[in-house]
């Protein structure tokens, strides 16, 4: 049984392309293998040389003392994931209806001047927000953090769930109408049962972008507020760092939305391709 | 049937939204705007942060300082670092974007687990991935003697963020000059595509716009707004403007986070593309190569640009990933961004924070307006 021409050629591209495909596979997790490794180590055995050495037994106390040393942080990234997130999706699921399936005076600017929100640098609105949120007495707390990512958090939101309600057929709209449905009638019967993707969609995009989120986490808190983001930041930051410590950190600060990720692959796939805007 | 009162309804819906939006991002940028027109932070008789600041109108005194004042020189720094964070960073991207979603588009097997690996680091924060490869990058140890560890070779002697090198050195002086070729090289190619694509007009307006820019050149009408904003030759020994070659680390852990998400647009536009498209070309002979070069590739052109400007208004922004990798103060890595927090929220110099914030915009906004404008465009036409 001899391979023709034709059959080998085949036969080495595909090689090639499995061989490029685990190549590649072991250059994206090699970080990760360093991370997971240096964070089991006792801090006395890191050095540069010996970086890439397995630990001879695992030393998990870097994770207690991460633990201890994020301190409120992660409750504080909980709640301010929780309340945004929650606040921001029923925001967007309001303003997509009426964007999608209502027409309201001025819709054609409206719409663009909202989305406009998600691009912009917040580095241009953060010494003006920074001057409000001390004026009404919000600035350096958990709650004032979850109005501004709410607010922030408007437009993506917004944009996911009128892109999914367009396809949602008028007729059925129509049919509830005539069987009296007002506005919230029509939302509650037709469009809210119909929206379970979508939310998944928007919860997963906004759980994962407010608890990476670090600029407002750093100007807008103070030690009592920070998120687990900063508690990271300051754990590495310095010259004379213990590295299994910021491993450990960057660990524990990356599991939630890794987890999702992992879960939920397929959703967070779709909010990341509505940020640019029809995908 | 959708009454008018439920019209009304609807948009008194809409309205806490809309006034939320117009005040935190229409108002606070109206406000910046303002502010960095101001002598906040800069008066010693008002302490920034008391009760009732005094803030002066000192028109565009505090973009002229950033411009000009040697001591000023972290800004400009942040301008060339960010030029060059920003075309390594999008064409990187891109290429490795393209690559994994040519090769998972093979009908391997396989498929789900490879996406999930290469797209991971998109669910991760900028600071968790600058933690990682700050340890990554460490002269004498991760990357650099990685080849050491795995066949025995020298190590690499390369600091990836600590570098003092200075690649391709230029003037300050001389960036009218490059920035005129540079708008000369691209009319000119459009004018060449446009004119084999036979669209004779737009290669002469195209010929005509490139004439223009020649001649502003010639003219040196650039120096009437240049010289004025030049600065002093003393900062070059200080501050050498060029590639400073301690992004190289930073842009890498950037690619590294941010290839999956081209690599996902990539996929998903080659998926929109018909496959009795591609099959009609097998027939037609052309090779598999061929199938992607000449019908596949020309469809993703539109998704390149979205992605690139999508791609390039992150890195304009960038932030959080230089802060975790190379410190808030390093002269050698500062961008715009970082520059906001440390001029702003340590020394509370709010007015020239806000002028350097303001800068900021303008760039993110002469790129992300004619693509919204455009996109919505377009969907509009396909009958949303």
């Amino acid at each position: 049984m001899s391979m023709t021409a034709y059959q080998w050629r085949r036969y080495t591209i595909r090689t090639a392309i499995y061989i490029a495909l685990i190549l590649l596979t072991f250059v994206f997790l090699t970080p990760v293998y360093l991370v997971v490794v240096t964070s089991l180590k006792d801090p006395a055995v890191i050095n540069l040389a010996t970086a890439w050495n397995t630990p001879e037994t695992p030393y998990w106390q870097s994770f207690s003392e991460v633990l201890e040393a994020f301190g409120p942080r992660l409750q504080n990234s909980f709640a301010l994931v929780i309340g945004a997130t929650m606040l921001s999706s029923l925001l967007g699921s309001l303003n997509g209806y009426v964007f999608a399936k209502w027409r309201i005076p001025g819709e054609r600017y409206l719409f663009p001047l909202m989305l406009f929100g998600m691009f912009i640098p917040y580095q241009a609105i953060l010494i003006p927000l920074f001057d409000f949120m001390r004026s009404v007495n919000l600035y350096g707390g958990v709650i004032g953090l979850i109005l501004i990512h709410t607010v922030y958090g408007l437009p993506i939101t917004t944009l996911i769930f009128r892109n999914f309600y367009v396809d949602i057929p008028d007729e059925m709209l129509e049919a509830a109408a005539i069987d009296g449905a007002d506005f919230f009638g029509i939302y509650q019967h037709v469009v809210f049962p119909l929206s379970i993707p979508g939310f998944v969609v928007v919860v997963i995009w906004q759980f994962t972008q407010i608890w990476n989120e670090f600029l407002f986490g750093v100007t807008m808190t103070n030690t009592d507020s920070q998120p687990i983001t900063v508690g990271l930041a300051q754990l590495a930051g310095g010259e004379a760092v213990k590295w299994n410590l910021p491993m450990a950190g960057a660990i524990v600060a990356a599991l939630p939305p890794l987890l999702v990720y992992i879960v939920l692959g397929r959703y967070f796939i779709r909010g990341l391709l509505a940020g640019s805007v029809k995908g | 049937m959708r009454n008018n009162r439920d019209r009304f309804i609807a948009f008194v819906m809409l309205l806490p939204s809309l006034i939320l939006v117009g005040i935190f991002v229409y108002g606070f940028i109206g406000q910046a705007i303002q502010t960095s027109m101001t002598d906040w932070g800069q008066n010693p008789a008002q302490p920034p942060l008391a009760a009732t600041v005094i803030k002066s109108f000192v028109g565009l005194q505090n973009y002229e300082n950033i411009m000009t004042d040697t001591l000023e020189f972290y800004f400009r720094n942040a301008l060339v670092n960010t030029f060059f964070f920003t075309v390594l960073f999008v064409l990187g991207c891109v290429a490795a974007g393209m690559i994994l979603a040519l090769l998972l588009d093979q009908k391997v097997v396989g498929e789900g687990f490879f996406r999930t690996v290469f797209l991971f680091p998109m669910a991760l924060s900028f600071v968790v991935t600058g933690t990682i490869w700050r340890w990554m990058l460490q002269p004498g140890g991760g990357v650099n003697i990685l080849p050491q560890v795995l066949f025995g070779l020298s190590p690499i002697e390369f600091s990836w963020i600590n570098s003092r090198d200075v690649w391709l050195p230029f003037e300050w002086g001389n960036v009218p000059a490059y920035l005129t070729m540079a708008g000369f090289a691209i009319l000119a190619f459009l004018a060449v595509r446009y004119a084999t694509a036979r669209r004779w007009r737009a290669s002469r307006y195209a010929v005509l716009a490139a004439v223009v820019v020649l001649l502003v050149f010639a003219a040196r009408l650039w120096d009437v707004v240049w010289l004025p904003l030049d600065t002093p030759d003393a900062e070059t020994p200080i501050a050498p403007k060029g590639f400073n070659a301690a992004l190289v680390g930073i842009i890498i852990a950037a690619v590294w986070q941010m290839s999956g998400y081209t690599m996902a647009m990539f996929i998903a536009g080659i998926r929109g593309v018909p496959e009795e498209l591609r099959e009609a070309a097998r027939v037609d002979g052309c090779s598999e190569f061929d199938v992607y070069r000449r019908i596949v590739l020309p469809q993703l052109n539109p998704i390149i640009l979205s992605a690139m400007i999508i791609l390039g208004h992150i890195s304009l922004k960038i932030f959080d990933l230089v802060f975790a990798m190379a410190g808030p103060d390093n002269a050698k890595t500062v961008v715009p961004g970082l520059l906001v927090y440390t001029e702003g929220f340590r020394e509370n110099a709010f007015a020239k924070a806000s002028a350097i914030a303001v800068i900021m915009l303008f760039f993110v906004t002469l790129i992300i307006v004619p693509y919204l404008w455009s996109q919505l465009r377009e969907s509009r036409s396909r009958g949303r």
